[in-house]
């Protein structure tokens, strides 16, 4: 956390950017909200007067609710691409549930003595719908639409991923920079989003007809006029548009340093690490941040952009280890020394490249490396006891974890557990820290710019030394955490931009310059 | 006025009602007398087509009731239900206003006959602004029967009006709607299970058994004349009171004389009356 500096002055440092963040997220919640009432209260009317097709809508849409919203996010990119359009259809598709299934239920529990003294007065079916049915129902219904409403708050934070914006950007921009502020900078006015609609609709609920009739027409105006600012091109006239990642996008050694350094001023929108190469190599964004080993810039033909001022600090990936864990199995740490200066940048991206493109599974890429090396020689020796790693979410992670747990558990009578997936870098870390696992890979410059947080002076007498910073890092984490950086392994994965190699050999860019001048003449 | 010809209906192959006819007078009352699950609710439902028949006709004033929209029709005929079926969310006010407001009269029109008929009825004008759970029981079915008289339907069906009373209530307001001069003009099919209710009430009596009907005629056909043991059976138990009820002296029903001889000069009478 930066020191003396509050949630809420954080807050008020970064009004602009919160600002722009609720509006896009509270667009993208009424309007897909609306889309769902629009579409789910007719279809509750229709299964409550065809009920054979009642259990069939209402399981459809139980399914999809039950879907991740990642998966779900993830799913609609091939279709829709990047962007709002598939953020609103996935929050549209949760939001119809409980809509459907509180409008069938409302019209199905009205006193059936009502609807027949309605009938037999001689009322039309549409008057016995608006005049009876729906008043009555509208308590029930409008219970579903404030189910719906909370739930799309939540959800729409993840629109963040694909570059829909909204308060995720804050969130998960957060969690990957270990930035409590940031988080909570994203998750209150997010909670207070959910409370405050909830509240209004609840009022809403309470009024007589006649106003909510009022209600009704100005509605669907509001929304039109949040549409109209919200659905605004982001992409105005072909410039070129960037897409970063939640980290990128906060860090001194990214985005930032980027516009200091480098005066670089792009459009840009934030995006998920997962989609962003699928997204520049279909054209739909032009300059994507990534780690200069990743497999998927061979298997989606994009070069890096050669970081002319240095911006992008040295990132050799090492084991980080507990203290307390290398005392208790003196053996470790050789063992995990095995892999160190071994694997260089280009062994490692086509490492990637077979897990991350050809889908082959990070056990087997990780076992035909140690086979090629001759590193796996069974040489059980030592106490028995178990290890527990833990890697991040991405291939290269995966891989490492993979090795390293067939290089103890072929060389020593140590047992491994892979605890894999833990998010991102400040998961990784606080699990080491709490002891749920003994080691994790991790990179010099996220150590050193995420994790201890050093002054700006600093960053920039170190950066352009790896050994400088490997050096600051190990006596720093020593010291304050009692975890100790083992051997690089010797590649680095640094951070750099990247383009399509059709279009930066079109516009001949090759450096970050190239980039900067190429957007300032245009 | 109203002609049924073979009515037929039948749900899942069982038949609820079977080849049923009857004709009711203009300004009758005809009561469709059972037990639960005869068919004389589907017969009622059938005359404002809430439930169409299988086979057979219903003529309203000798036109096929089938020519036109049924919503039309439903509006021409007054129709009150078991649990009067006002709107809890509207004012009694509104409750009342639905047929006039659905056959586009104006507020004028509306406010006169609602006055008119709330002073007929003994209902107070201050009930208008409330809603209908703010009402008694007794209030509600009254309530019920004016919306069902506002726009002075020729017709009136009523399915157990009283059903939902308790039986002190019941039989205060089965007195009123005799006495009511809005009624008296009216043709009424009405659909009961109380024999009593149906003896006091009615012109005829439709008495009905497994869809078909036992016997149609006066009470003191149905009495004195039984068609069937179905019939005799059915108007057993409570056959002396019925009598009191029927019979009439100079005009006046044995029944009503009561309070005024006393039962033994009561019986005294009947006695005489039958030897």
């Amino acid at each position: 956390m930066q020191e003396g500096v509050s949630v809420w002055q954080f807050m008020a440092q970064q009004s602009g950017q919160l600002i722009r963040q609720t509006w896009t997220h509270l667009g993208l919640t009424l309007i897909s909200l609306i889309l769902a009432i629009l579409i789910a209260v007719p279809l509750g009317v229709f299964i409550s007067r065809r009920k054979r097709f009642a259990g069939l809508v209402l399981g459809f849409a139980g399914i999809l609710q039950t879907i991740p919203s990642i998966a779900l996010l993830g799913v609609m990119i091939p279709f829709l691409g990047i962007g709002p359009k598939p953020a609103i259809i996935a929050l549209f598709l949760y939001a119809l549930l409980p809509i459907v299934r509180n409008t069938y239920t409302g019209i199905t529990e009205v006193d059936a003595a009502v609807k027949d003294a309605a009938k037999g007065m001689g009322m039309s079916k549409w008057q016995i719908l608006t005049k009876v049915e729906f008043p009555l129902a509208f308590p029930v219904l409008m219970a579903g639409i404030r189910t719906a409403t909370v739930i799309n708050v939540g959800v729409a934070t993840l629109a963040a991923y694909i570059a829909a914006g909204g308060l995720g950007e804050f969130i998960f921009g957060g969690i990957a920079l270990n930035n409590s502020n940031m988080i909570l900078a994203g998750a209150i006015p997010a909670a207070l989003l959910a409370i405050l609609l909830d509240v209004l609709l609840s009022v809403a609920q309470k009024f007589s007809l006649k106003r909510v009739r009022l209600v009704y027409v100005f509605l669907p105006f509001c929304i039109l006029l949040l549409c109209s600012f919200y659905l605004l091109p982001s992409r105005i006239g072909g410039r070129m548009l960037a897409g970063f990642t939640p980290e990128f996008m906060g860090r001194e050694d990214g985005y930032l340093g980027l516009k200091k350094v480098y005066g670089l001023n792009m459009e840009t929108v934030v995006i998920s690490d997962a989609m962003k190469y699928k997204a520049a190599f279909e054209g739909k964004l032009d300059v994507i941040d990534g780690y200069s080993t990743d497999g998927r810039l061979k298997a989606f033909d994009l070069v890096t952009l050669i970081d002319d001022k240095f911006i992008f600090p040295p990132y050799y990936a090492a084991p980080v280890v507990r203290q307390d864990i290398l005392q208790r199995y003196p053996l470790l740490e050789g063992i995990l020394n095995r892999l160190s200066g071994l694997i260089s940048d280009q062994e490692m991206t086509s490492l990637n490249y077979r897990v991350d493109k050809l889908h082959e599974s990070p056990e087997k890429v990780a076992h035909d490396f140690l086979t090629s090396k001759k590193l796996l020689q069974s040489d059980k020796s030592g106490p028995s006891g178990v290890i527990r790693i833990g890697s991040k979410v991405f291939g290269e992670q995966y891989i490492l974890a993979q090795m390293y747990k067939m290089l103890i558990e072929s060389g020593s009578n140590l047992t491994v557990e892979t605890k894999t997936g833990l998010g991102g870098t400040k998961i990784c870390f606080d699990a080491l820290n709490n002891k749920q696992i003994d080691f994790y890979p991790e990179y010099t410059g996220t150590g050193f710019l995420v994790l201890l947080k050093p002054s700006k002076l600093l960053i920039f007498r170190l950066t352009k030394d790896k050994n400088a910073v490997y050096t600051y890092v190990q006596k720093e984490f020593s010291e304050k955490y009692n975890l100790k950086w083992l051997k690089p392994i010797g590649f680095n994965n640094s951070y750099a931009l990247m383009m399509r190699r059709g279009q930066a050999q079109k516009l001949s860019i090759k450096s970050i310059s190239d980039l900067t001048n190429h957007l300032k003449q245009n | 006025m109203i002609k049924a010809e073979k009515l037929s209906k039948s749900y899942n192959g069982i038949p609820a009602v079977h080849q049923l006819s009857f004709e009711v007078a203009r300004g009758e009352n005809l009561i469709l007398l059972g037990t639960s699950g005869c068919g004389k609710t589907t017969t009622l439902r059938m005359i404002n087509r809430l439930i169409e028949p299988d086979q057979g006709t219903v003529y309203l004033d000798g036109k096929d009731i089938r020519e036109g929209e049924p919503e039309t029709l439903r509006r021409k005929i007054g129709y009150v239900l078991q649990n009067h079926g006002l709107f809890p969310h509207y004012t009694v006010a509104e409750n009342v206003e639905i047929v006039p407001r659905l056959l586009k009269w104006n507020t004028k029109q509306v406010q006169a006959r609602t006055e008119e008929l709330f002073g007929k009825l003994g209902l107070d004008l201050s009930l208008l602004k409330k809603h209908p759970a703010a009402l008694s029981g007794g209030q509600q079915q009254r309530v019920g029967l004016a919306r069902a008289l506002m726009a002075d339907p020729p017709v009136l069906l009523m399915d157990e009006p009283f059903g939902a009373l308790d039986s002190i209530t019941r039989i205060g307001i089965r007195k009123e709607f005799l006495e009511l001069d809005e009624l008296q003009k009216k043709t009424i099919i009405m659909v009961t299970h109380d024999i009593q209710e149906a003896f006091e009430m009615g012109d005829r009596i439709c008495l009905m058994d497994k869809g078909r009907i036992m016997q149609l005629g006066s009470p003191e056909q149905l009495l004195f004349e039984p068609a069937n043991d179905f019939v005799k059976e059915f108007l057993k138990q409570q056959h002396l009171h019925l009598e009191l009820k029927v019979l009439k002296v100079r005009g006046r029903s044995a029944w009503n004389m009561m309070d005024e001889l006393g039962s033994e000069a009561l019986r005294n009478l009947l006695n005489d009356y039958k030897s």
